[in-house]
């Protein structure tokens, strides 16, 4: 295979493994500031569930900015035409996510109770609103986007935002990644906290992930049936330009075309599945640890299917579906990939060395703060 | 067709992004400083072993804290607004320009961020010794980042290291060496990043000065000002020294830019008697100044560092960028022919002979009829080239004044923290209360100067977002009107509130000091709340609602 070509596939791979990372780890810390007000009743509870990822928040989000600059090197004209194509949601985002950062540093800083309630609806709405449109950005993309190009590469958009905002497909997806974060973050609060959080967090994270599994199972259903987009010609080596080079056709049910081709990959979304279930019963029993990395692992199998339902394409146009923006097209140039790849091979070890350092010095239960406790939140 | 660019959408597009970037800014140029300064506290704690450094160290880490949040907060805007309202510019040079930004989180968010948890919660879990490497680690991450954000900037201020690619219509990287060690790019770093030192010394010396006049905890205070008034005086003869090397580099790189800065307008032959504008009102209509104050002879060695190189002027600048333009036309309809067939190989030769020009005819893009290069012909060619040729030049009056006022304020706090760091270490800055006004008085200086100078670079390099490559008005993203007013007015109120609440936990906490820290007197709780009697960092546990 041609050295480009298999960049082009490695970093589509990798970019499954950004989007993985950042659901596991900012979605956990979402989870979690989203249950707050549920399973923490008193000021001290509260802040007891807030410590139990307060030293660890700002480290996770890097996640989702090296999702950013990763997909803006990697991806240039996905990240230019996604993020601007989305724009009213995109922004939306970013208003809930700005909000996070602020409450965690300031939420514990003055001690009255209309300053910490305000704060804890914040973090309710810095948790849930990001997760939904996560989510709901797979769905719209899934369904195709009414974008397309002019020579210059500029993007044209022909829909308006209320057809992703409100759109049912794409809400389905939004409450699946939100299920799914509130489960991990309830498995987080159950390793770290101690009752009543500890119980709390058992009741709704349980119950969480059989939600999450019956929309992933109705999603899978409409996914079948949906208009898919099936690449009929178009050379993986191809000079990355959406503009021509391909030719795309739409067809029902295309989504699942890979599966009917390699029946192995059916394993993704079962496995995704099972950790559903699995993860459900471990938290049951208290298993703790092991339902966050149950949690992970449908997480992992959750993103995948997308993924392989979609290969090779990442953002289908139903404007134009011959410049829908695929991996074959849509990457950074191959001078560009190398580089990319030999920084992600020195650094990716070192964060995971020093996250994990970091995880192991912070470690243990962790009760609910005194009040003189100035390294808490 | 293309569909028309709004200019409408590209004003909202450009305040939008000034808006959010200088508001960044508020915050970064502090943490780059002081992270530095607590660094050093903490290595004085570790080898002398005494306890009042270590409490200095968490004292002014607190307020750190509080300043922190923001810049993590407004960088996220940041990291994602380039492809919300850039995206024909993040498409065209996203192949180079978003590598250092990936790296820039590989390299050095995950390690600032994921460090400053334990740096703030882990001073009881770790050894003296273990926490002070954390606390070098915050530093050196924040540090990084700065690095890399400004190799980004640097190649939109001189791109180097890419080409442009006629199959792939974008510029493509092509040398990693070019990117990192761009002469602009360097400057930049060392000038940014000292000026978070300048920024971060008057911080501590401001407050530290407050408490010595309202004698507070002066074993604390008198050692916060020595350390910073040292600390500072020699960043501000840094950050001149680099902003210095930074004029010199935009004269060669970025000459319109230069011409701007110092409001030059009509080239003088004679370099060696060329006089520097120190007080200037430019016009851009009349193309010169109303009314000046300049000082012959000191120009062309204070620019260019020579005695005879002759710095050209707007006037001249203009004329010159002409026959660029109209070459520049050229090669972007031949772009445009060989993109709809690329078999034209007519086309492709055109483009290839004056591709180093295109990013004048994409300029000329905005002033063509109907915004299309192929309807310009013989008779409307001279006044498209003019209106273009006028369009290569920044806002003047802008430049300059920011300039000057990034300077002024330089050389201020340069006097300031000589005297200080003199008197301190006489030990007798306590008999100068007046000093110590002007030192709390000074606090927004610094960052006076951080705002004004990003409005230098940036104002300066108009009408271009890659100097010479692609211009602001094509580069933004092609939404409407109304989608605009939504996001700035929706970062206009986030923003007012969250500096709201910044400024008021700052003053509050900067008031209270870090006398009261001595523990544990037992605190009656209130319940409800109420700060009245408690430690000056306690977060008291409001009791269960009933
Ligand atoms: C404490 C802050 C501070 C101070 C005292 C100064 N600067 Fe500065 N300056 C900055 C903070 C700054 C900055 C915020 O860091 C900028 C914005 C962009 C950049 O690279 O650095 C900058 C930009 C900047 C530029 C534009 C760079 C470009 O073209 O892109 C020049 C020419 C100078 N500076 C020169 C100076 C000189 C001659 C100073 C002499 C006193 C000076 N600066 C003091
Ligand atoms: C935090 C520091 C920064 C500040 C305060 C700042 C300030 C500004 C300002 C005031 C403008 C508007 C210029 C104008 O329209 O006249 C601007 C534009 C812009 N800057 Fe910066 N900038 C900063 C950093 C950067 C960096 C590091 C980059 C690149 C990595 C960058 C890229 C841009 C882009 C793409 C635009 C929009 C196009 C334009 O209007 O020029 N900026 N910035
Ligand atoms: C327009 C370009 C810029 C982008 C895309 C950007 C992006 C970001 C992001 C995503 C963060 C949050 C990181 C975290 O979670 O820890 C951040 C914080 C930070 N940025 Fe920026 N940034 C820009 C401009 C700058 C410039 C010009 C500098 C310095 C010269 C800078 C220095 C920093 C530093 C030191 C932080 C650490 C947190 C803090 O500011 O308090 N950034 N930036």
């Amino acid at each position: 295979m041609d050295i480009y070509v298999a960049l082009k596939v490695l970093w589509w791979l990798l970019l499954g493994v950004l989007l993985m990372g950042l659901a596991i780890m900012v979605g956990m810390d979402m989870g979690v500031g989203a249950l707050l007000r549920f399973v923490g009743k008193t000021d001290g509870e509260r802040r007891e569930a807030l410590n139990i990822v307060g030293p660890h928040w700002d480290g996770n989000q890097v996640w989702f900015i090296l999702g950013g600059g990763a997909i803006f090197a990697a991806f240039p004209t996905l990240y230019a035409t996604s993020f601007s194509v989305f724009y009213i949601v995109m922004i939306l985002l970013l208003f809930s996510m700005i909000m996070r950062p602020v409450a965690f540093e300031y939420r514990s800083k003055v001690a009255t109770e209309r300053w910490r309630t305000s704060w804890d609806w914040v973090f309710l709405i810095s948790g849930a609103v990001p997760m939904i449109i996560y989510g709901a950005a797979f769905g719209n993309i899934l369904e195709g986007v009414g974008f397309h190009f002019g020579w210059d590469g500029q993007y044209y958009q022909t829909e308006s935002f209320l057809s992703y905002l409100l759109n049912p497909f794409a809400l389905l997806c939004g409450f699946l990644s939100l299920a799914l974060a509130l489960y991990q973050g309830a498995a987080m609060l159950m390793i770290r906290g101690t009752d009543p959080i500890y119980s709390r967090a058992k009741k709704i994270g349980s119950l969480s992930a059989l939600v999450a599994m019956a929309l992933f199972v109705l999603g899978g259903v409409l996914v079948s049936g949906m208009k898919g987009y099936v690449l009929t010609s178009g050379d993986p080596a191809m000079p990355a330009n959406p503009v021509s080079g391909q030719v795309v056709s739409q067809v029902a049910g295309a989504w699942l075309h890979n599966y009917g081709a390699h029946p192995i990959l059916w394993a993704v979304p079962l496995i995704a599945l099972a950790a559903m279930l699995l993860g459900s019963l471990a938290m049951r029993a208290g298993k703790a640890i092991l339902a966050w990395w149950l949690g992970a692992v449908a997480w992992i199998g959750t993103i995948a299917t997308a993924g392989v339902s979609m290969f090779p394409f990442l953002m289908p146009s139903s404007d134009n579906p011959n410049q829908s923006i695929t991996v074959w097209n849509g990457t950074g140039s191959e001078y560009n990939l190398i580089w990319m790849t030999i920084f992600a091979l020195i650094f990716v070890p070192i964060i995971i060395s020093y996250t994990t350092w970091c995880f192991h010095v912070m470690r243990g239960k962790v009760e609910p703060p005194a009040a003189q406790d100035d390294h808490a939140y | 067709m293309d569909m028309l660019i709004n200019p409408t959408v590209v004003e909202l597009s450009r305040a939008q992004f000034a808006l959010t970037a200088l508001y960044h800014f508020l915050f970064v140029p502090l943490t780059l400083g002081l992270s530095f300064i607590l660094a050093t506290m903490e290595s004085v704690y570790v080898i002398t072993g005494k306890p009042i450094y270590k409490e200095m160290t968490q004292f002014w880490g607190k307020l750190f804290g509080i300043n922190f949040a923001l810049g993590v907060a407004t960088g996220l805007t940041m990291e994602f607004e380039f492809g919300t309202n850039w995206s024909m510019y993040s498409h065209f040079v996203g192949d180079i320009f978003g590598t250092p930004l990936a790296i820039e989180g590989l390299m050095a968010f995950f390690m600032e961020s994921t460090f400053v948890g334990v740096m703030f919660f882990g001073w009881d879990r770790l050894s003296a010794r273990a926490h002070l490497v954390v606390t070098y680690l915050v530093a050196l991450g924040s540090n990084l980042s700065a690095l890399w954000i400004l190799i980004a900037n640097g190649f939109m201020q001189d791109p180097r290291g890419g080409t442009f690619d006629p199959n792939t219509m974008r510029m493509q990287f092509s040398s990693f060496v070019d990117l990192i060690f761009n002469p602009d790019a360097q400057a930049k770093f060392v000038h940014t990043s000292i000026a978070g030192f300048v920024t971060g010394s008057m911080f501590v010396m401001a407050i530290s000065a407050y408490y010595l006049l309202t004698n507070k905890r002066k074993d604390i205070a008198l050692r916060s000002f020595r350390i910073a008034t040292v600390f500072g005086a020699i960043s501000t003869i840094g950050v001149i020294t680099l902003g210095d090397a930074l004029g010199y580099i935009d004269a060669h790189a970025q000459p319109t830019k230069l011409a701007a800065m110092e409001a030059i307008w009509t080239t003088d032959p004679h370099p060696v008697s060329a006089a520097w504008n120190l007080i200037a009102f430019p016009s851009r209509s009349e193309q010169k100044n109303y009314f000046e104050i300049s000082i012959p002879y000191v120009l062309t060695p204070l620019l260019t560092h020579s005695e005879d190189t002759v710095i050209p002027g707007i006037i001249q600048l203009e004329q010159e960028a002409k026959p660029r333009i109209a070459n520049g036309i050229k090669a972007m309809v031949a772009l445009k022919a060989y993109n709809e067939d690329h078999g034209n190989t007519a086309a492709l030769a055109t483009f290839k002979k004056y591709e180093n020009d295109m990013g004048y005819g994409f300029l000329a893009k905005e002033f063509a009829p109907d915004q299309d290069l192929a309807k310009v012909n013989a008779s409307n060619l001279p006044s498209v080239l003019d209106k273009t040729a006028k369009a290569t030049i920044p806002n003047v009056w802008v430049e300059f004044w920011s300039f000057r006022l990034m300077v002024a304020a330089g050389f201020f706090m340069l006097a300031l923290f000589a005297f200080a760091a003199y008197y301190s270490l006489k030990n007798e800055i306590e008999k100068h209360p007046l000093l110590l006004k002007v030192a709390l008085w000074s606090l927004p200086l610094p960052w006076v100067a951080c705002e004004f100078g990003w409005i230098t670079a940036e104002n300066g390099r108009q009408p271009w977002t890659v100097y010479g490559w692609l211009p602001t008005f094509v580069s933004a993203s092609s939404h409407s009107v109304g989608y605009m007013i939504f996001s700035l007015i929706g970062f206009t109120l986030l923003y007012s509130s969250f500096i709201a609440v910044e400024l008021y936990l700052m003053f509050k906490y900067a008031r209270l000091g870090p006398q009261e820290q001595h523990h544990h007197q037992p605190e009656p709780q209130t319940a409800g709340g109420g700060m009245a009697g408690q430690p000056a960092f306690a977060k008291p546990s409001l009791s269960p609602k009933h």
